[in-house]
């Protein structure tokens, strides 16, 4: 962590107690073996390790988590929830802090990761679905790196892997469905 | 002539694989006095012994040398299998040419010569051999026991259970210890005094414990099974048997005095009982804060102005009970073994100046906060700050106060402070749950049945904050204390406002344990902890036969643990008292009283108190050795200059033999 200022220990963590109750995941127990971080494949690119994000959420240092390069960089592979000898499931708290990040409208601090996420919902909203090409455009265009991965183009355009027309699932309406009512539900909870 | 008979051992290929074995038979066959000479593959086997037995009684041996391992390792087996044989045991000379031979050297040449010498060595050194008996000495079925804490209490009641005589000894007014000042214990959270009174009451009642408290060891003389012992009766001014420890004399008392019992936290009279389930329930007289036992002492110099004359108690005590004619007294008794149980106090915080020296009142340690959590403590088991009286809310715990701190000389681990800190962590939050605790630890060590999970409880449940680092500083900020330490799980320094800092104070040994261990005899460490006679396979015996040591006295323990030592004491007091004599060793010092000048140069090298004073019939003093303290360590020899003293089976003319042999080949 960059940041070297003392931390001030406040009696009452809500950080904390908010992660807890949202995730239904006991952090307080975690005693910082570093197996989770030791495993990680994504942790050598991270600003802080998965070690360093639960201590952070113990020590209630909401800002410099949420604001953290690695709860972006996180893959959501689970080699750490899986090992973890507290039983802690981070790879789903990792999750939760990205969206606790993105509904206080915090820019993400990998911002490319956002928009990838962004732009697959989008796909999925539209045709119930991912259509490749429209993803690659709308990511292309979006994190402004236009000609990402256009080498590839060809290749997969002739071997037909990519469909130049968007297909739509028959339950495309059902798709928004669950959209919606996921929406609804995060409303209710925060 | 003797007729020498000399086995030598393959020991597998431990030794056969190195030392060409029938070679070293060979030569033995052509060695002085050497009768017969064999190798067996395993001597210590029961065919290797047999045929050992065998060779003596066909060959008529009446020497035997076995070449094999360490003396250390089966001379006690050879010499029962010569005995069997019908030889005088100590008839036996061990060639070691296993762990002094053949496992320190490679080229079988010349591992194979020394192999030789050392047999060689060893037939002139058995030549010399006399035949030696083992003494039987009588001993006093009786133990004492030195410390009436936990450890004490239980060694006493399975020793007393066992059916032999005991003496508790304890400097305090009562027995309990250190554990009857604790509220709860880890990590059942049993309440201590509920625990503990029950058995300070068998105690009391045992028919085979004599209770001396208010007492003190102050000289031991004598050796295993027949020691005598001084013991000080202090003087309590209050006939224990007219007493019936109503409790109005120490209601009446007007004087206060900072209680030693509540760590000072609360106060007592002049005459009291510590604790109100004080076994026995009597109380003594504090001399030396009595009004009216310091009037007496104004009025034998009549300096400075008259102290007021009190003697309440004695006007209100209904049976007459206050006796100031008591005086300190000596009494003598017999001891066939000796338990040491002097057990611990908690190390002084106040050399920490960074933690305020002891200059803050809302600085407490962990054994005061037991006091202030107690119910029959000082603010009936309301958790108060000092500073205010008033409920801390933010509670800072600092572990390692005094432990592994090389700076302040304790670099151990006092063992206990990571349980009990758990265990004050959860109770604080039982008593209010408002309470947010903050723990400084290095490791959490809790090593034990239950104790991982108690541990863990402290945190998971009652939401203790356990921060990885040591304090560096506290200081007092308006009526809070600011503490200043670092997370170095995270590497960032941490600020917090704290109520009340709890220091976990380490365990060190109680003041004047040194001074019994010199007055019985018995080796301490630097931090006076007192030194087992093994630290793995002999835990409560000592250097000295007779005198055991348990508890927290040898080194930092908890309750479970002291328990279980002076259980194990009890059983080795036990395993003693029940033999109707103590067989001595032969191979101790004697002296020629011809050649003894009376220097006494050797009783002042002898390390076991073995040297006596004898008179002669021409009324010359000289020395005698006590052959039952005697260990035949052969310092003595050493030590006179006449060679009036010699040691028994390794006798000045049997070395020398084994010399002159090697030296002219």
């Amino acid at each position: 962590m960059p940041e070297t200022s003392a931390i001030v220990l406040e009696p009452t963590n809500n950080f904390l107690s908010f992660v807890q109750s949202h995730t239904g995941e006991n952090i307080t127990s975690c005693y910082q073996c570093g197996k989770c971080s030791a495993g990680c494949p994504t942790a050598y690119a991270m600003d802080i390790t998965p070690r360093q994000v639960m201590r952070g959420i113990q020590l209630g240092l909401k800002d410099e988590i949420l604001d953290s390069s690695a709860i972006w960089l996180c893959v959501s592979c689970q080699t750490c929830s899986l090992r973890c000898p507290r039983e802690i499931d981070i790879a789903k708290i990792m999750e939760s802090l990205r969206l606790f990040s993105q509904a206080e409208g915090r820019p993400p601090a990998q911002r490319e990761i956002a928009v990838f996420y962004s732009a697959f919902l989008q796909q999925v909203r539209l045709f119930g679905r991912l259509h490749e090409i429209g993803l690659a455009i709308t990511y292309n265009v979006l994190s402004m790196h236009f000609f990402n991965n256009i080498k590839r183009l060809p290749a997969l355009l002739t071997r037909g892997k990519l469909k130049l027309v968007p297909q739509r699932t028959k339950g495309s309406s059902e798709v928004r469905q669950i959209e919606a009512r996921v929406k609804e539900l995060e409303r209710k909870s925060s | 002539m003797s007729r020498i008979g000399v086995f030598v051992c393959h020991c597998g290929t431990n030794i056969g694989g190195v030392v060409n074995v029938p070679e070293v038979v060979e030569a033995a066959r052509h060695m002085p006095l050497v009768a017969y000479a064999d190798a067996n593959k395993y001597t210590c086997s029961e065919v290797g012994q047999a045929s050992i037995r065998d060779a003596i009684r066909e060959q008529r041996l009446d020497r035997v040398v076995i070449a094999s391992c360490s003396p250390r390792m089966h001379e006690n087996t050879f010499r029962r299998t010569v005995a069997a044989a019908g030889l005088n045991p100590y008839l036996l000379e061990i060639s070691n040419i296993r762990e002094h031979c053949s496992w320190v050297h490679s080229d079988s040449k010349d591992a194979t010569a020394k192999a030789i010498d050392l047999v060689r060595m060893a037939v002139a050194k058995v030549a010399r051999h006399e035949s030696l008996l083992p003494k039987q000495v009588g001993l006093t079925k009786r133990a004492l026991i030195i410390g009436g804490g936990i450890t004490g209490i239980q060694a006493a009641l399975d020793i007393a259970s066992a059916g032999h005589e005991v003496v508790l000894v304890e400097k305090e007014p009562s027995i309990g210890g250190r554990m009857s000042q604790l509220d709860k214990t880890f990590p059942t959270l049993d309440c201590s005094a509920c625990i503990l009174t029950p058995k300070m009451v068998d105690v009391a009642q045992h028919p085979n414990i004599t209770l001396l408290t208010y007492s003190e060891v102050k000289e031991v003389r004598g050796f295993v099974g027949n020691f005598e012992v001084d013991i000080l009766k202090k003087a309590k001014m209050v006939d224990y048997v007219k007493c019936t420890g109503c409790g109005t004399c120490w209601q009446a008392c007007p004087e206060r005095i900072p209680s030693e019992f509540d760590m000072g936290l609360g106060s007592r009279p002049a005459i009291y009982i510590p604790f109100a389930q004080a076994v026995p329930n009597k109380p003594v007289i504090d001399i030396a804060n009595c009004r009216y036992e310091k009037y007496l002492k104004w009025k034998e110099t009549e300096e400075g102005p008259e102290p007021p004359q009190c003697r309440i108690c004695e006007g209100v005590c209904p049976t007459e009970a206050i006796d100031r004619s008591q005086k300190d007294e000596i009494i003598t008794e017999k001891f066939g073994a000796v338990v040491v149980t002097t057990g611990f106090k908690t190390f002084d915080h106040s050399v920490y100046g960074e933690y305020g020296g002891g200059r803050y009142p809302d600085v407490i340690s962990s054994l005061e906060l037991e006091r202030l959590m107690s119910a029959a403590g000082p603010t009936g088991g309301e958790v108060l700050r000092p500073s205010d009286g008033s409920h801390p809310k933010n509670v800072v715990f600092i572990q390692c106060v005094g432990s592994r701190d090389d700076k302040v000389g304790r670099p151990y681990c006092s063992k206990v402070c990571c349980m009990y800190t758990a265990k004050h962590a959860i109770m604080l939050r039982e008593h209010d749950h408002e309470v947010q605790c903050y723990v400084f630890y290095i490791d959490v060590r809790a090593g034990g049945k239950d104790f991982e999970e108690f541990a863990r409880r402290a945190q998971d449940e009652t939401g203790a904050l356990y921060l990885r680092g040591r304090v560096s500083q506290i200081y007092q900020e308006g009526k809070n204390l600011k503490v200043l330490g670092e997370d170095s799980l995270i590497g960032r320094p941490v600020e917090i406002e704290a109520d009340l800092v709890v220091l976990a104070t380490g365990m060190e040994p109680s003041d004047n344990a040194d001074l019994i261990a010199q007055k019985l005899n018995i080796s301490y460490n630097t931090y006076n902890f007192l030194i087992e006679a093994h630290p793995k396979l002999r835990p409560v015996e000592t250097q000295t036969d007779g005198i055991f040591v348990a508890g927290t006295c040898v080194g930092p323990r908890d309750i479970p643990d002291c328990v279980a030592h002076g259980g194990a004491a009890a059983a080795k007091v036990v395993a003693l008292l029940s033999q109707d004599s103590l067989t001595t060793d032969p191979l101790t010092s004697i002296v020629d009283p011809m050649k003894c000048v009376g220097c006494f140069a050797c009783k002042e090298v002898c390390p076991f108190n073995a040297i006596d004073e004898q008179v002669t019939r021409d009324k010359r003093t000289i020395a005698s050795i006590n052959e039952s303290l005697c260990k035949g360590c052969g310092l003595c020899v050493v030590a006179c200059r006449p060679g009036a003293v010699n040691l028994r089976g390794f006798t000045s003319q049997q070395l020398l033999s084994e010399v002159l042999t090697l030296v002219r080949g």
